[in-house]
């Protein structure tokens, strides 16, 4: 390979989700040459799927509410393990960031006054996330899309990154990639890159994520040397759905539970009162009466245990499920229709009625739904620094799900939507910042691009290999059964030996056909991300020895405050492509911050 | 800058690029394996049985009017009444003597010019009798013949298609000829000897009901009414107009398009069966 | 802690049953339709079986798609010739009995068997003039009742599958009006537009000079395709042709405008100014 294709950019931006678009639009509007590459077509990144809302302390339906209880509503769903800048930075910018969307044409439901409506989640004090129906996600994509076409943001579309270039001193100064479209390459080169390319979804079986989410930027930024953190916290969401087998793991809006829903086991009993956990007992209601009473009256009365974090609900469905009280196809019932007239559910979650209508021939407004936990969203991710979103590599920048410390150990519902923007943004401003300062110089070896070409074209000169999809399966069970969402020492031992044994098995995968579209192809390189990432993921889980948010074991059932409650785990890869593991001690919280936790304020 | 050996830089395409090469299957093959042929032949069935019934409705010039037989029913093909014949009917004021042809001509125009602009027959009729589609993803007559005759598709760009545009004005005069066929139907409950009401007055109201709920639920309407605000908050009594009344009215704008076409056949044939002595109007009091 | 039933674990009477699917199978360059036969299982849509045919039989069968739940928009096709998403159709509902084709759609052109090229629509986008609001209230805030956006609403539930842009025989039917005709969504996105509360463009004139609003001649395939269910014809094309009217050729709205010195219909050339597409022509 002698030529490739070539473009030259201020700031390259991977991924078009929420926070790639979000950063586009900040580092155009500082006046930067910008572009974003994604895998897929623009406006399909899966920020489509989030539903319930973005999550701000606007004060608009609880004049109380402000950014000092929803940064405390964030740390304790985290269970303090989160970055506290940047969930202090988040709580106090995301209204901002939120309100500047209406600029750009966002049609948020509307309070009577005309102001933005808010509406309650699981761990979220106060009514605080603002939303449309039960499309959020689709609504903000859209919004920054738009603004990003008129501001003429440059789009490379279905071009998939496979390595990031880096020069002698180690700063990164460009990125390789492949069309979709016909397998042909391409270098970009940029001063400075921002990894907005989402989650890590596809390393288990039963999940939310498209075929996107397969850790393409973690892995990118763990080869550059970056440092990765608190991989093991994966979000379980507890209601996905779990029939038809073909819509295993589709998500179902938390939404369905703020407004009224009740979850139940297959003796109709309303299980979620028997698993109100201590740290959270003061503020949930304990009997039945009290948790109806409080959809009318939130001032006066507790909210019921079906909105409790995540994690916790999560838990409690496994562990029903697993009792032996779970529904005919393996999950239990979320029950909107014996609670909420039919009119009332079709307004307030049209999408999940259609959603149910058409994939499973179920009418919610007359049954209820299956559900069960579908792995959803990672907490851990590249390590950024809070102000900037820089990670540990010069001119790599991190930001939205791709990026870590945000959330700690378990993500509330709506804080995605509302980090995608705080740190998108961020990102596309100091990426800018980064590339004004440095005049990098993007010598790339020709050699070391044509050795990465003949990695990536390897599996057309294999014959009789392993299918990429076999191998896919075959990790993705691993996964599922030895690192979901309960975790036990020796499982995760046997994953660690696993593990290697999958990567060699990568080195036989073999393609058929040629380069054009080829999604066999596509899929043996996301191989590589998802099996680098998925060790991540084991090694952290099996170092941290108690449970806590989205890591849960069974040989350690209770949190540990003493030691693990103080540490992250943090992942790089060494020069040997071996991956390795530190613990180091959590970023001390300001005094003035640390108030905002005592005495239960 | 770079020790890349690097193609010139290759943007992404600027501009539309028409007249690709598309591939892909046929053009000329329809993959439909439904029956999607029946909707446009039953709507060309429908629409052409009628236009043959109104050719002979109004150039038949004769027994539109009932007050031969002491009824005081006005064909709505003939209405308002044109001729001294009407007696009864309240149209003295209307001599049209100097006229030679049918009255109906200059009448019909109206309602025609309301039905052939209207949104909902421009549908049918695009479809049905142009083929422009014939159905979804099928292809447009002559489309796929290069040099067919449409190959070049304007749609409501030029003249004549361009006059659709004026259908709010046939609204206008919609909005007077529903008003005409009410004055009728309430005109249809006088007998000789004082108020009453027989098969053909129901008729009547019938008839009336039905076209105002096809002019009300007219696109034009439902945008002059209040559809054409920017913000309806500012103007809440136009809103409510828009959303509960002419809105609602709206999505049933196919439904009265057929029952007040058909309708208004059934009125002028009743009609011309009364007149004519071919059968009696039962009175019910 | 493998709680997952497996797919053939319900009803074995099932697993006898077959299913042929005919797919299209090739590029600009020409391609045939190909059978292949699978099992049917229950519960499945369209995409699931594309998905085995691709993991058992043909591993490099081009197919995009994303999310599999209708949200995305992105697994566009025809099925039985009716332009679909593969991930919202349900087997359930389709003969079974006869082979079932599964086409790409056919305005736009084809890269590799289910894969078209949808750039058309991605330069459509740049030429839309994009909001450009009336400045914040006094606290920094946005009021808008919710009846005035109900509207807009509607249409942003558009997922972008272009299905509509596909069906529409203006394009579908006629290459050539691609230079000057938008499709249903782009329209439908200008309708959104003009009745945002907020906005101060007017883009009539150009909805009708350069987005080709005339061209459609309000046939209604769009809005029976649309996955969403929006209603493309009724609420934003028709609105719009009004609109349209209303600015061009209304005398009674002109003489009105005239006499209560009302500002005038923006032109085209005044609002294409503020276009993407103008400002990446300059460049």
């Amino acid at each position: 390979m002698d030529t490739i294709e070539t473009h030259y950019f201020d700031v390259l931006i991977i991924g078009a989700g929420g926070a790639g678009l979000r950063a586009a639009v900040e580092a155009n509007a500082m006046g930067a040459k910008t572009a974003i590459v994604c895998k897929s077509l623009l406006g399909k990144a899966h920020t489509v799927m989030a539903e319930g809302g973005v999550a701000a302390a606007l004060g608009n339906v609880w004049p109380e509410d402000n950014w000092k209880v929803h940064f405390r509503d964030t740390m304790r769903g985290g269970k303090m393990l989160n970055n506290w800048r940047m969930a202090q930075l988040h709580a106090q910018e995301a209204p901002d960031r939120v309100m500047e969307l209406e600029d750009w044409g966002a049609l948020f439901d509307r309070t009577s006054d005309g102001r933005i409506l808010q509406r309650d989640f699981g761990g979220h004090r106060y009514a605080r996330l603002a939303h449309v129906g039960d499309r959020t996600g689709l609504e903000l994509l859209r919004t920054l899309q738009h603004r990003s076409v008129d501001q003429s943001v440059e789009v490379f579309m279905e071009c998939k990154i496979f390595r990031l270039l880096q020069d002698d001193n180690g700063n990164v100064n460009g990125a390789l990639g492949l069309w979709r479209e016909n397998g042909k390459f391409v270098a970009f080169g940029a001063k400075s890159i921002v990894i907005c390319s989402g989650g890590i979804g596809k390393i288990w079986k039963i999940t939310s994520n498209s075929w996107e989410s397969t850790a393409d930027g973690q892995a990118l930024a763990l080869w550059t040397g970056a440092d990765l953190i608190d991989m093991e916290f994966v979000q379980f969401h507890p209601t996905g759905m779990v029939w038809p087998p073909s819509a295993r793991g589709i998500l179902v809006t938390e939404g369905v539970r703020g407004d009224g829903g009740i979850l139940k086991n297959k003796n109709q009993e309303r299980f979620m009162f028997n698993y109100i956990p201590p740290f959270y007992a003061k503020e949930t209601a304990d009997t039945i009466e009290e948790g109806d009473q409080w959809y009318d009256n939130k001032k006066d009365f507790r909210r019921p245990p079906e909105l409790l974090p995540r994690d916790e609900v999560a838990r409690a469905i496994n562990a029903e499920i697993k009792a032996g009280r779970g529904s005919p196809h393996g999950g239990v019932y979320l029950d909107i229709c014996s609670r909420r007239s039919p009119e009332y559910i079709q307004r307030r979650l049209p999408s999940m009625y259609h959603q149910f209508k058409e994939l499973a021939d179920v009418d919610i407004t007359k049954e209820p739904m299956e559900i069960g936990p579908t792995c959803h969203y990672v907490m851990g991710g590249i390590r950024v620094d809070a102000e900037t979103t820089a990670t540990s590599v010069p001119g790599l920048f991190a930001a939205g799900e791709a990026a870590g410390g945000m959330h700690g150990s378990n993500r509330l519902g709506g804080n995605s939507l509302s980090d995608l923007l705080v740190f998108g943004k961020r990102a596309g401003e100091y990426a800018v910042r980064y590339a004004t300062d440095h005049s990098s110089d993007s010598k790339v070896s020709m050699s070391l691009i044509n050795d990465h070409i003949k990695t990536a074209l390897a599996p057309f000169e294999r014959e009789n290999g392993i299918s990429p999809y076999e191998l896919h399966h075959e990790l993705q069970d691993t996964m599922q059964s030895l690192a979901g969402i309960i975790r036990t020492e020796s499982e995760l031992a046997e994953a660690t030996e696993k593990l290697p044994v999958l990567k060699e098995k990568l080195q036989k995968v073999a393609v058929e056909g040629n380069r054009q579209f080829n999604p066999g192809w596509h899929m043996a390189l996301d191989l590589e991300s998802m099996l680098d990432i998925a060790a991540c993921n084991v090694i952290s889980a099996l170092e941290r020895k108690e449970s806590r948010g989205g890591h849960t074991r069974n040989d350690y059932p209770q949190s540990d405050p003493d030691h693990f409650g103080k540490v992250n785990m943090v992942t790089n890869m060494g020069n040997d492509g071996a991956i390795g593991l530190r613990q180091e001690p959590l970023p001390e919280m300001p005094d003035e911050l640390k108030v905002l936790f005592e005495e239960g304020k | 800058m770079t020790t890349l050996n690097t193609e010139p830089d290759a943007p992404v395409p600027v501009g539309i690029e028409a007249n690709k090469v598309r591939g892909g299957p046929p053009r000329s093959e329809v993959l439909r394996k439904d029956k999607w042929w029946i909707q446009p032949l039953a709507i060309f069935t429908g629409l052409f049985a009628f236009i043959v019934y109104a050719t002979w409705a109004a150039l038949r010039n004769g027994h539109f009017y009932a007050g031969n037989v002491g009824r005081d029913y006005l064909s709505p093909f003939y209405s308002p009444c044109l001729t001294n014949s009407c007696t009864n009917n309240g149209y003295a004021w209307s001599d049209w003597s100097w006229w030679r042809l049918s009255p109906a001509i200059p009448i019909l125009i109206f309602p025609l010019s309301f039905r052939l602009s209207c949104y909902y027959y421009r549908k049918s009729y695009y479809r049905s009798f142009w083929l422009s589609p014939p159905s979804c993803a099928v292809p447009d007559a002559g489309s796929t013949k290069a040099g067919g005759p449409r190959s070049k598709y304007s749609g409501e760009t030029k003249f004549p298609l361009i006059l659709q545009n004026i259908h709010r004005y046939t609204w206008y005069f919609a909005v007077i000829f529903a008003g005409i066929l009410t004055f009728d139907a309430i005109a249809a409950f006088r007998f000789p000897n004082g108020i009453g009401m027989g098969l053909g007055t129901l008729i009547f109201v019938v008839n009336a009901c039905l076209i105002w709920a096809y002019t009300l639920g007219c696109h034009s309407c439902r945008h002059l009414c209040g559809g054409g605000l920017r913000k309806f908050s500012a103007s809440p009594s136009r809103h409510f107009v828009w959303k509960n009344f002419v809105s609602k009215l709206n999505e049933h704008h196919q439904l009265f398009a057929w029952l007040s076409l058909f309708w208004i056949a059934f009125a002028d044939f009743y009609t011309w069966l009364v007149s004519t002595g071919a059968i009696h109007d039962p009175r019910f009091f | 802690m493998s709680d997952t039933p497996t797919q053939t674990s319900t009803g074995d009477t099932n697993s006898q049953k077959k299913v042929t699917l005919k797919i299209w199978r090739g590029d600009a360059g020409g391609g045939q339709f190909v059978d292949y036969t699978l099992d049917y299982l229950d519960g499945e849509v369209v995409l699931d079986v594309v998905h085995r045919v691709q993991s058992e039989q043909a591993p490099d069968l081009g197919v995009r798609w994303n999310c599999k739940a209708g949200k995305c928009g992105s697994c566009s096709s025809e099925i039985n010739g009716k332009p679909s998403l593969m991930c919202m159709t349900r087997m359930s509902t389709l003969d079974i009995e006869k082979p079932i084709t599964v086409s790409p759609m056919r305005t736009f052109p084809i890269i590799k068997d289910l894969v078209t090229d949808v750039s058309f629509n991605f330069e459509v986008a740049k030429k839309i003039p994009a909001l450009r609001p009336k400045p914040r209230e006094k606290d920094g805030t946005y009021r808008m009742a919710q009846i005035d956006i109900a509207r807009g609403q509607e249409f942003r539930k558009c997922i972008e599958c272009f299905l509509c842009q596909n069906v529409c025989h203006v394009i579908r039917d006629h290459e050539d009006n691609k230079a000057h005709f938008a499709g249903p969504r782009f329209l439908m996105r200008i309708a959104e537009l003009e009745m945002h509360p907020l906005d101060t463009l007017d883009r009539r004139h150009y909805a009708f000079d350069v987005m080709g609003v005339g061209y459609c001649n309000i046939t209604k395939c769009c809005t029976e395709v649309c996955p969403e269910h929006i209603h493309i014809t009724d609420n934003a094309i028709i609105p719009l042709k009004e609109r349209v009217v209303d600015a061009r050729f209304d005398p009674v709205a002109w003489l009105g405008r005239t006499i209560m010195r009302k500002p005038k219909p923006m032109s085209s050339e005044e609002v294409a100014k503020v276009t993407p597409a103008a400002r990446q022509n300059q460049t």
